[in-house]
């Protein structure tokens, strides 16, 4: 695998980044990386000029106020919503951009994007487990009828996902018979499945009673410490500081600052980001 | 019973079942096809779909029958001479169908067009973010879900277009009510075929509201009840 060396930024926080699994930063493969991502809506520009490498292994997290453009940047990483400018490389394929008439990016070649889309799997604020679907058949749908894995491959698989989500027993159960946290470790299993380069979380502890949060975060340390590759849009900042080894503070559309969660967490140097811990502490 | 008109007005009875069914299959694609199109992210699509759905509810069904019975088939004819085909003769019940299809599909376009935006906008993110085509999340995520949000709507929609099947004697077609005039015109008895028909409408509504109700319940797996 080539490596990619660009933005300054990327540069500098390899510097910082502990590097997990022993191997030094630059020796490990680029998984993501997202450049200069724009995004307005209308004259209101929510997104300038963004940029992320995701190594692998990188937990990154993403975290800001509300209105700051860190969910939009997540979702524009696998286009569910679509950027005016930028550039998403995954797993070294460039996904091809082309301007569309309504002034945004849309994808050349819808097949690659689902291509890349499956490789990039997204565990949603409102998990969006599919209503109509048991657990198990939610599990499998994307193995078996995006990836073309064979059924019983995937109905196996699909045990031990659930398995490490601590969630043996249920696959039969429909997504609106159990608890969110229960529903939210359904979609981390969901995201497994497909074996994806980087996981995509969007807050996924918000919707979730207090009392929830616990078992989904637990779940996430120890995707974590397997070593899966995470960008993870979050309002739990002991997660950030704990299982993250990068953390990037969005403020305005901009990386306000960044860097080592434990360093600037602890020690902030923009005034934003003081205000915004001292606001969430 | 009868005078001997019981075979006459049963013939008729499975002549607008026929119709009835068959009407309701080209409306139900007409719909999904008009709904489809409505929410597609394309504006001539949006505008054509739009078009149809309100020209069509517009207009009583009568006039609309009449219309598309004479003037449908010379357009049709018009439409293949043009294209050096030859013209075809449509029969009553062809027309009939196609009228009455025309007529509901533009109804059931906007049931379906309702029932596809109750479904949540996760639904089909989930499908998207997971690699799925947008006909694939249709088809395998929205579609079954939708059927649930449908179903009342459409239940009222196959007990109107089941009524105006009478409609049909107007352009010539032996259906349950051209046959009940007749027998009553005959007999002058027109009371008692009037009131035979109409025990059987009911009954054929009846029968279909137990069924409609079967598949409500079938497709609504996976919701707990008093959620909606």
């Amino acid at each position: 695998m080539m490596e990619v060396q660009n933005s300054q930024f990327s540069s500098e926080t390899a510097a910082t980044m502990p590097a997990p699994a022993g191997l030094s930063p630059a020796g490990r493969v680029v998984k993501l990386q997202v450049e200069n991502l724009h995004k307005s809506y209308g004259s209101h520009e929510v997104l300038k000029g963004l940029s992320l490498t995701a190594r692998a292994g990188d937990v990154i997290s993403i975290i800001g106020s509300s209105g700051s453009g860190k969910s939009t940047f997540l979702r524009c990483i696998n286009m569910l919503e679509r950027p005016h400018t930028g550039r998403i490389v995954v797993a070294g394929e460039e996904l091809e951009l082309v301007k569309a008439r309504d002034g945004m990016l849309k994808a050349a070649r819808e097949v690659q994007l689902q291509k890349m889309r499956s490789r990039l799997a997204m565990v949603f604020q409102h998990f969006n487990l599919w209503a109509h679907m048991t657990v198990l058949e939610n599990i499998i749908e994307a193995p078996v009828h995006v990836l073309g894995v064979d059924k019983d491959e995937a109905v196996a698989r699909a045990r031990g996902y659930l398995a490490k989500v601590g969630l043996s027993g249920v696959e039969d159960k429909y997504p609106a018979h159990m608890s969110g946290g229960q529903q939210q470790r359904v979609a981390i299993a969901r995201a497994l499945a497909v074996e994806p380069e980087v996981m995509l979380f969007d807050e996924p502890t918000s919707a979730l009673d207090p009392e929830l949060v616990g078992e989904v975060l637990k779940v996430m340390r120890t995707l974590a410490e397997e070593g899966r590759t995470m960008v993870v849009v979050t309002h739990e900042m002991g997660f950030a500081r704990d299982v993250a080894n990068h953390v990037m503070f969005l403020h305005q559309g901009r990386v306000e600052e960044e860097g080592c969660p434990k360093a600037i967490l602890a020690n902030p140097q923009s005034e934003r980001l003081q205000q915004f811990l001292s606001k969430t502490r | 019973m009868f005078e001997g008109y019981t075979g006459y007005i049963v013939a008729g009875a499975t002549t607008t079942l026929q119709i009835a069914l068959s009407s309701l299959a080209v409306a139900t694609v007409l719909g999904l096809i008009g709904a489809a199109c409505r929410l597609a992210p394309n504006l001539l699509l949006n505008r054509v779909a739009e078009a149809y759905s309100t020209l069509v509810r517009g207009v009583p069904d009568l006039v609309l029958m009449l219309l598309v019975f004479y003037g449908g088939q010379t357009a049709a004819n018009a439409l293949l001479e043009a294209l050096g085909l030859p013209a075809i003769d449509f029969n009553q019940f062809m027309a009939g169908v196609l009228t009455l299809g025309f007529i509901y599909g533009a109804y059931l376009s906007e049931t379906f067009r309702g029932a596809i935006m109750a479904v949540p906008k996760g639904q089909w993110e989930a499908g998207w973010a997971y690699g799925m085509s947008r006909p694939r999340v249709f088809l395998r995520i929205i579609l079954p879900q939708m059927i649930r949000f449908a179903i009342p709507g459409y239940t009222n929609n196959w007990l109107v277009l089941t009524k105006a099947t009478a409609l049909v004697s107007v352009i010539g077609l032996q259906d349950m009510m051209f046959r009940a005039r007749e027998a009553g015109a005959a007999t002058r008895e027109p009371f008692t075929y009037l009131l035979v028909v109409g025990a059987v409408y009911l009954a054929i509504t009846s029968v279909s509201l137990l069924l409609l109700k079967w598949a409500e319940k079938r497709y609504s797996a996976g919701v707990r009840m008093g959620e909606i």
